[in-house]
């Protein structure tokens, strides 16, 4: 515990009574000689975004990775709704709740709204027809997929019938988050997903981000950007050099000392 | 700006119709081929028809319309495996020789083994699944690109092909009854139909509907159009890559059945050229070469407009060689089309 009084007093934040759905603890992961993570402990609450920054080669991505399951921690632990839990590879991490977007727009362009919502988690009709012909339950995803859209907010991608490949970027990545955050997951954490997106869909991404809050989802995200970060996040992880040099709110810091903390420039 | 603070934030999230370039007629136009393709093979297939029947009366005529399909019963068949591979983004250039290796074991096993028919049927499928199982394995195991796994195993099923026949064709009439029986003709309304050709069609009607209504359908898709994507999304993809090479080896063994009672016999010099005519099927079919688009009714629309080309031209007289001639014409302009199709994806 004396490591979540540390972090609230780094980050000045009153968070004592809440209990983290995720929490990482002293992870450690080298890379032969290199360090990549040295230490590095976080928190995640339920219902907030929690954004991650740090300069190239601070270890955000090893974070990430490790949370999800890419790549497996030397040292420390992490736990998940306070169990402790041990990622091999990134289905682990999916099944026990943690869903990641990630950079390159995972969709599968050829195939439809609803089809790529339900991609590798198709429900089947009920009787004969699913269990010997195993059709798919096309008329019952595609309305699950409706009302999951309609609950995130993006009521008016209405289409579930669209190719994916039909749709904007932004559009794209808000199927790719509908996808994550469907399906009663614990943890959303978006790699980077405003970084291929003009300024329009960025807003769109942004707005979805706010969505998944709303609905009490947890959110980390992974971003370089500060004026998305500010907008949208509770609290701010900043990785510098494979440990954590700080974690602050939006409030309590501005974009400058967030830059000055990620460079070293100065101290939290 | 403005329109930011008129705008409730959802709505920030638009229509899908705005992004579709739905501006002049030829998009459109496009735009539909590109969710449907198709309906390019089926209007050429149409036409195709009315022209032929124009320049000849006897293109129309029930026994030749019977003959048609009957000379595309084995390289439609063979184009069902070809579509399913395609899809992945793959390419089979061995199915011919897949094919023929089947039929000869078939053969031999029950001529001059003298093992009973069914058996020798369910050797030919061991073999299509065996040959499936290894450009499977190679294209998931060994991440070879699938033109170079099969473009080996088409040499080594030829050369296999002929170690194991000793070059020798096996006559319909030294085999069972049901060996051939797929060439045995009925009639339905006038037109003459094979056993081979309702199989054909048996097997589009199950493959469309696998591939349309099932999850395992979809991942082929999703497979094809992006195999990261997919496997992010948590598809298992070498599997689901074993089971099209498995698949398609299946339905080459049937196609090797279908053979046997076309050609009433079983021979090992016919049938390699095969590998290009279900590519030629596939491609002009609609169905893309980059993966994950394309059906395989597109394929029997192809197959058909090959079999109605080369009969249709025939008929009127022109050499052979301009059959292929009009073949390969086709297959440009089907690509050509394919492509200016595939820009509505931005």
């Amino acid at each position: 515990m004396t490591d979540t009084i540390a972090a609230d007093a780094a980050g000045g934040a009153s968070t004592e009574t809440r209990t983290p759905i995720l929490r990482a603890r002293r992870l450690v992961k080298t890379f032969g000689r290199v360090v990549g993570l040295d230490g590095v402990s976080l928190d995640l609450y339920p219902g907030e975004v929690l954004a991650v920054i740090g300069d190239n080669g601070a270890g955000k991505s090893t974070l990430i990775k490790c949370l999800t399951g890419a790549e497996i921690p030397d040292e420390g632990e992490i736990f998940l709704d306070g169990k402790p839990v041990h990622f091999k590879r990134p289905q682990d991490a999916r099944a026990a709740g943690i869903e990641t977007v990630y950079q390159n727009l995972a969709v599968s362009p050829a195939l439809d709204v609803a089809a790529n919502l339900f991609l590798g988690r198709e429900e089947r009709r009920k009787g004969l027809l699913g269990s010997v012909f195993r059709m798919v339950d096309q008329k019952g995803m595609r309305q699950k997929a409706k009302d999951e859209l309609q609950a995130l907010g993006i009521s008016t991608l209405q289409d579930v019938t669209v190719a994916v490949e039909n749709l904007s970027g932004g559009q794209r990545q808000a199927v790719a988050v509908a996808r994550a955050a469907a399906f009663g997951s614990k943890v959303v954490v978006l790699d980077e997903p405003t970084a291929a997106l003009g300024v329009r869909e960025s807003n769109q991404v942004l707005e979805l981000i706010k969505n998944l809050r709303e609905r009490g989802i947890p959110v980390i995200l992974i971003s370089h950007n500060m004026p998305h970060v500010f907008e949208v996040a509770d609290r701010i992880h900043i990785q510098r050099l494979g440990k954590r040099a700080a974690t602050i709110t939006p409030e309590s810091h501005s974009m400058t000392d967030a830059v000055a903390i990620m460079t070293g420039a100065a101290r939290a | 700006m403005s329109q930011h603070t008129t705008e409730p934030p959802t709505s920030a999230l638009d229509l899908a119709e705005e992004f579709l370039d739905r501006t002049t007629p030829l998009s459109r136009i496009r735009n539909t081929l590109h969710r449907y393709p198709a309906i390019s093979p089926a209007i050429v297939l149409v036409v195709s028809v009315i022209v032929f029947g124009l320049l000849n009366d006897r293109f129309l005529n029930p026994a030749n319309l019977s003959l048609i399909t009957q000379q595309v019963a084995v390289v439609g068949t063979l184009a069902i495996a070809q579509t399913l591979i395609i899809l992945t983004a793959g390419i089979d250039l061995s199915v011919g020789a897949v094919m023929v290796l089947s039929s000869m074991v078939i053969a031999q096993t029950t001529v001059q083994a003298g093992l009973p028919a069914v058996v020798g049927l369910f050797l030919g499928l061991l073999v299509g699944l065996g040959a499936g199982a290894l450009n499977g394995f190679l294209v998931t195991r060994l991440k070879l690109p699938p033109f170079i796994v099969t473009l080996g195993t088409l040499n080594i099923f030829v050369a296999l092909t002929l170690l194991y026949s000793g070059g020798a064709t096996v006559r319909g009439g030294e085999m069972p009854a049901l060996l051939t029986w797929t060439g045995s003709t009925f009639d339905i309304a006038g037109v003459n139909f094979t056993v081979g050709v309702v199989m054909m069609l048996l097997l589009y009607v199950a493959i469309a509907f696998i591939l349309a209504k099932t999850a395992w359908g979809r991942h082929v898709y999703a497979v094809g159009d992006d195999k990261e994507s997919a496997r992010l999304a948590g598809i298992r993809v070498n599997r689901v890559l074993m089971s099209v090479y498995l698949a398609a080896g299946a339905i080459l063994a049937i196609g090797a059945w279908i053979q046997i009672g076309r050609a009433n016999a079983a021979s090992p010099n016919a049938g390699f050229d095969l590998n290009l005519d279900s590519i030629t099927a596939v491609v002009i079919g609609g169905t893309s070469l980059f993966g994950g688009r394309g059906t395989v009714w597109g394929t029997l629309l192809g197959a058909l407009i090959v079999g109605v080309f080369r009969n249709g031209l025939s008929l009127a007289g022109l050499d052979v060689l301009w059959q292929t001639f009009a073949v390969g014409v086709l297959i440009i302009v089907a690509v050509s089309v394919d492509q200016w199709i595939r820009k509505v994806r931005k």
